[in-house]
């Protein structure tokens, strides 16, 4: 109930305060869009629960996801409304509505102003999204960190010859997502949705900045921003309540600085991410970087191959005792991606996680296959193992699970 | 800059003189028929010239060998560039899950183009390797390198004779691809005598066998100059497999330009 109120509050000052002043006062939309999706999904998780509360083996969820588009003056003005709900079995906190985009966008010849609730993508590695800051993650959807909640923004692009200038201002911080206890998924200790404080006087309501530059030339795409404000990783602090251990969140204030670059050369797609950010509690470089190759064709089929590898680093090394590290530290990846190019477009996704400081690995499958013109069948299997206790993959080691996911398009 | 002005304004005379030569029974030359090869080739491009810009929509309808029926839409929109390869936007309406998704490549007549798929779930813009050229465009019988447009450099050529296609009377042309990750050793097209439109195309594989025939039905002229067929059919004569067009709403020298071409535009494409 709250994280809805607390959405729709969102969404009403982004409504009012920014898209009313600038929507013209006659609005003819000569073009309406309706569309959008529904899903189930079933999860089986393979073994016992690790904790107390946790649910047994199954887990069912069912989600919606309609688009309403309005767009007017040739496409020149539009205004996107995308809400999304997901009900959980089990888990009141995985139950929950966002605004995913509530936003208006006039383009321009050499300019675009987009205001309102959006979602905004950074980077070019697949493993991990270090560069990737703009959107809190919506964690409870799901473990790959690839689910963002909507983020209220105005927006100013300029396009120029030396490339695409983006200005962001962003009002209203959205807090990270985390699963309940019935949920599988999560560590030993809650975490508490409503001890949650901030290093800023002005709490969630800090107006953060962000400038990024990004251009093509020729092979390469690159980018590069600074952002200021409020972090979008909590720091998490084991306190007792109630003799139980729950975990407390604080939100420092950052600058990050990041940059993505990608050579596209023939068959090859070379990769580079690095951030460095700056908080009054550490300062840190990490950087992904790998390549991805495609085999075109394999075995005289229709079919393309693409392998991939990537390598994580973090200067702040792995956790101990002393030192809550990064999980993502000196860690490397593989993966490799099938692409069957059929009439059903079936794909399969086959990647491995390796931590070369302990003992750690994931595992993952992601598989999917078009049923008929408008739904979509999706297989997804995780195996996740650890014998390095501060390893955040030790907590989650039994969770190896098995997912079902059916989805209707409309 | 010099494969498409300099050439066509050489290849316009020379083409006046075509008739004479074809009067000539006798087997041409090796020599005489790759000439002859290029003058049809470089008239039936500079026929298509100057459009500027252009959109419009395509619906693809795949049919198995059961005929299982799969629908796909997508709009395009296209920059004419003369001094380089074109500009084009390709928007996907259905199947409903691929729905806006967009894709945005600058040809270059030699070389790599330049390509970026935006994938609307995740909000990315992805740069994307374009050597693929051989595989199925979405499932379809249609590689990429079918839909990407002519450009001279991308054949040499055989002129192989005449023959009647449909009743009408036309050039067949052999076309060989320089590209090395080409899907084909090489292609036969018949264009018509009159305005030197497409016709038909036999494709054949990499062993050299005959993989797939192309005719297009019903042209239309737009603005008194360019032809555009309303539909094209691609059969697959090894899978049994066959892929239709057909074409909606073209509109020429609408006013398109540079800055309808990036990244920017690629995000909101609609």
């Amino acid at each position: 109930m709250t994280v809805i109120n607390r959405i729709k509050a969102v969404a009403w000052s982004g409504l009012l305060g920014l898209n009313s002043a600038l929507l013209p006062f006659s609005v003819s939309a000569d073009d309406f869009e309706f569309s959008g999706k529904v899903g189930v999904e079933q999860r089986y998780f393979t073994e016992s629960a690790q904790y107390n509360k946790q649910l047994a083996h199954t887990q069912l969820s069912i989600f919606v996801e309609p688009e309403f588009f309005w767009g007017w003056n040739q496409g020149s003005d539009s205004l996107t409304f995308k809400p999304f709900y997901r009900q959980d079995e089990f888990d009141d906190e995985r139950t929950h509505a966002d605004i995913r985009e509530l936003s208006y966008i006039h383009a321009s010849d050499d300019w675009e102003l987009r205001a309102g609730i959006r979602r905004e993508f950074w980077g070019v590695t697949e493993f991990q999204h270090l560069v990737d800051v703009i959107n809190q993650t919506d964690n409870v959807e799901d473990t790959d960190g690839e689910d963002k909640l909507g983020q209220l923004m105005l927006n100013l692009s300029l396009v120029r010859d030396w490339g695409i200038v983006d200005i962001y201002l962003l009002p209203g911080f959205r807090e990270k997502t985390f699963v309940g206890q019935e949920s599988r998924l999560r560590g030993a200790a809650l975490v508490d949705n409503d001890s949650v404080s901030y290093q800023s006087s002005a709490e969630n309501k800090h107006l953060d900045v962000a400038f990024r530059w990004s251009h093509s030339i020729g092979a390469f795409d690159i980018g590069s921003y600074w952002f200021h404000g409020t972090n979008r990783d909590p720091i998490l602090t084991p306190t007792t309540e109630d003799n139980e251990v729950v975990l407390y969140q604080y939100y420092n204030q950052m600058d990050q600085f990041g940059l993505d670059l990608q050579a596209t050369i023939d068959d090859w797609l070379w990769k580079f991410e690095t951030i460095y950010r700056s908080t009054d509690d550490d300062d840190f470089w990490a950087a992904q970087a790998g390549f991805e190759y495609t085999y075109i064709g394999i075995f005289d089929t229709n079919a393309d191959l693409g392998l991939l590898v990537e390598y994580g680093w973090d200067s702040r090394g792995e956790s101990d005792e002393n030192n809550l590290g990064a999980s993502i530290q000196n860690d490397l990846f593989f993966g490799s991606r099938l692409a069957f190019n059929d009439m059903q477009s079936s794909e399969m996704l086959v990647g491995l996680g390796a931590d070369l400081d302990h003992n750690a690995y994931s595992f993952l499958i992601e598989a999917n296959h078009r049923l008929g013109e408008n739904m979509k069948v999706s297989l997804d299997v995780r195996l996740l193992q650890s014998t390095y206790s501060s390893d955040m993959l030790y907590s989650i080691k039994d969770d190896d699970h098995v997912q079902l996911g059916l989805e209707w398009f409309f | 800059m010099l494969n498409k002005q300099t050439i066509i304004g050489v290849f316009t005379t020379l083409t006046l003189s075509l008739s004479a030569l074809h009067a000539v029974a006798a087997p041409l030359e090796k020599q005489a028929a790759e000439k002859l090869g290029l003058e049809i080739s470089t008239e039936a491009k500079s026929r298509d010239i100057g459009w500027i810009d252009n959109t419009s929509d395509m619906k693809m309808l795949l049919r198995n060998k059961q005929g299982q029926e799969s629908i796909r839409e997508i709009k395009t929109k296209t920059l004419e560039l003369l001094d380089d390869g074109d500009k084009s936007l390709t928007i996907f309406n259905k199947p409903r899950d691929v729905k806006g998704t967009s894709f945005l490549s600058f040809s270059h007549p030699v070389g790599n183009d330049d390509q970026w798929l935006y994938l609307p779930s995740l909000k990315r813009v992805k740069r994307i390797s374009s050597r693929n050229k051989s595989g199925p465009f979405m499932g379809s019988e249609f590689s990429f390198e079918d839909l990407s447009s002519f450009e001279l450099d991308k054949y040499r050529y055989n002129y192989l004779g005449d023959e009647q296609i449909n009743g009408i009377d036309s050039f067949m042309v052999e076309q060989f691809p320089t590209d090395e990750n080409s899907g084909y050793t090489r292609r036969i097209v018949w264009l018509d005598k009159t305005e030197y439109r497409v016709q038909k195309i036999d494709f054949y594989d990499r062993k050299n066998s005959l993989l797939k025939t192309l005719s297009y039905k019903n042209y239309q002229q737009y603005l008194n100059k360019f032809w555009r067929a309303d539909s094209a059919l691609m059969v697959n004569h090894q899978s049994g497999k066959s892929t239709e067009l057909k074409w909606n709403n073209y509109a020429f020298k609408t006013g398109l330009q540079d800055s309808d071409f990036n990244r920017n535009t690629l995000k909101r494409a609609r």
